[in-house]
């Protein structure tokens, strides 16, 4: 047995999980569908006194379409997240990046809450949760609250969230109008973690004028990143004056915390990101216009 | 720390039994069902040796403890072939390309592709890769596996037993 020993809860509601939180404090971890936790606690790179199992919890799993937005429940797993209809035609983003998490058996246990509570800088869900504006629902003894997403991811695998608190579930804003959504990533094998990776959202107005555009970037720094600057210098502009090069460029400035390791320094990332970033933009803007 | 009371069914057989929240669905099946055809490489969700079914899913038991199975229906590698022991379409196929050279990644393999295949039956090579991606081959023997899934895969679609 690798990991060291803890005490196992397994609630069966939401409430009675955010009373075992409240009671245990620091010492417990949510345990979601422990594709990133477990692999920690076998290396003992973390260290828990209580696991709170939320795999029973059967109220935070599903996925609801609702007024302009889709709920998806913090423990529905990767898996149902890809196959599900009402996902691919209410935020095709997610649709699309999902195939990118690891590898379809990670994928049947992943969960999409777990990724976003992870908060890995190289994941895809934090990356497009931030880069469309979800919410993050959250629940403690204390009471329920809403968290936009740029108020939630806090640096390195790190939120906003007190120790108490359980992520329920994410609602994804829903895109209508002349839209195109692209991902693309570099990783030397499929399914490792990308080098640098981008996921792009494009919708335009009837004069071809970019109406809004969100650009999340993975791999790019120390918390999940989001080009909003860029963003801001598109909106408005005709896409037919945009390059996608140019859209990669103006991603990639004012990255201040771009990883630099055996993986790849920090100036080939940037490198990378800007294709990246071009690539999937080239691919959007060619779906808004064209459908 | 106390022991949890686990039920599950593997192979069709009924287990109850009172482990560690720690052990891993791996360790359970290799040490207290003895079935040590499930196979640990890295212990840490990369190289895909000790996959199995739960409730029909492919996953890695080594990313589960077996406290998390509770009440879960889980097949290993013995649970594969027939009970009067003919390979299953996967199994006959591997064999017959060459899939595996020392055969520790083989389990793995096996199970996603079983998976796999029940899932999307006719499948593209491009797929086919994907879907092996996820499982580690030591050896470098992944031509003769891209084989085998192929092989069972069109064996799959003439109507054969899968």
């Amino acid at each position: 047995m690798k990991p060291a020993p803890f005490e196992y809860h397994a609630p069966e509601t939401t409430a009675d999980a955010a009373t075992v939180l409240a009671r245990l404090g620091d010492g417990a971890k949510v345990l979601a569908g422990g594709q990133s936790l477990v692999p920690m606690l076998a290396l003992r790179l973390a260290v828990f006194e209580h696991l709170v199992d939320i795999g029973r919890v059967t109220e935070l799993q599903g996925i609801e379409v609702r007024d302009g937005s889709l709920w998806i429940g913090a423990g529905t797993t990767q898996a149902r997240v890809e196959a599900s209809d009402d996902v691919a035609s209410a935020v095709p983003l997610l649709t699309r990046v999902t195939p990118f998490i690891g590898h379809f058996q990670i994928r049947n246990r992943g969960t999409l809450g777990g990724s976003i509570a992870h908060a890995d800088p190289a994941a895809e869900y934090p990356a497009v949760a931030l880069a469309l504006d979800a919410t993050m629902h959250v629940t403690s003894s204390r009471g329920a609250r809403s968290v936009a997403a740029r108020d939630y991811f806090d640096g390195l695998w790190t939120t906003t969230m007190e120790a108490d608190e359980l992520l329920t579930g994410v609602t994804f804003p829903t895109w209508d109008g002349r839209c195109g959504f692209a991902v693309e990533e570099f990783a030397r094998r499929h399914g490792d973690f990308a080098i640098a990776g981008a996921t792009v959202g494009v919708e335009l107005d009837d004069a071809d004028r970019i109406g809004r555009c969100a650009i999340g970037l993975i791999g790019l720094g120390s918390t999940p990143e989001r080009a909003g600057a860029a963003e801001a210098e598109l909106v408005g502009r005709s896409i037919t004056d945009v390059e996608p090069d140019d859209v990669g460029r103006l991603a990639m400035a004012g990255l201040a915390s771009v990883p630099d390791d055996l993986h790849g320094s920090a100036g080939f990332r940037l490198r990378v990101g800007a294709a990246m970033v071009a690539r999937a933009w080239a691919t959007a803007s060619t779906e808004a216009r064209h459908g | 720390m106390g022991e949890v009371p686990v039920h599950l069914t593997v192979n069709g057989r009924r287990r109850a039994e009172s482990v560690e929240p720690r052990l891993t669905l791996a360790d359970f099946l290799r040490e207290r069902c003895q079935l040590t055809g499930t196979h640990l490489g890295c212990e840490h969700g990369v190289c895909g040796a000790c996959t199995v079914l739960v409730d029909g899913a492919a996953v890695r038991s080594c990313l589960m403890f077996a406290v998390q199975a509770d009440g879960a229906d889980v097949t290993t590698i013995e649970g594969v072939a027939s009970p009067d022991g003919d390979l299953s379409t996967v199994q006959a196929a591997f064999r017959d390309c060459h899939g595996l050279q020392c055969g520790f990644c083989t389990p793995g393999f096996v199970m996603s592709v079983t998976a796999f295949l029940r899932d999307q039956p006719g499948p593209t090579d491009e797929q086919i890769r994907q879907a092996l991606s996820g499982t580690l081959c030591r050896c470098t023997g992944y031509q003769g596996i891209f084989k085998a899934v192929r092989q069972a895969a069109d064996a799959g679609q003439h109507g054969e037993r899968s």
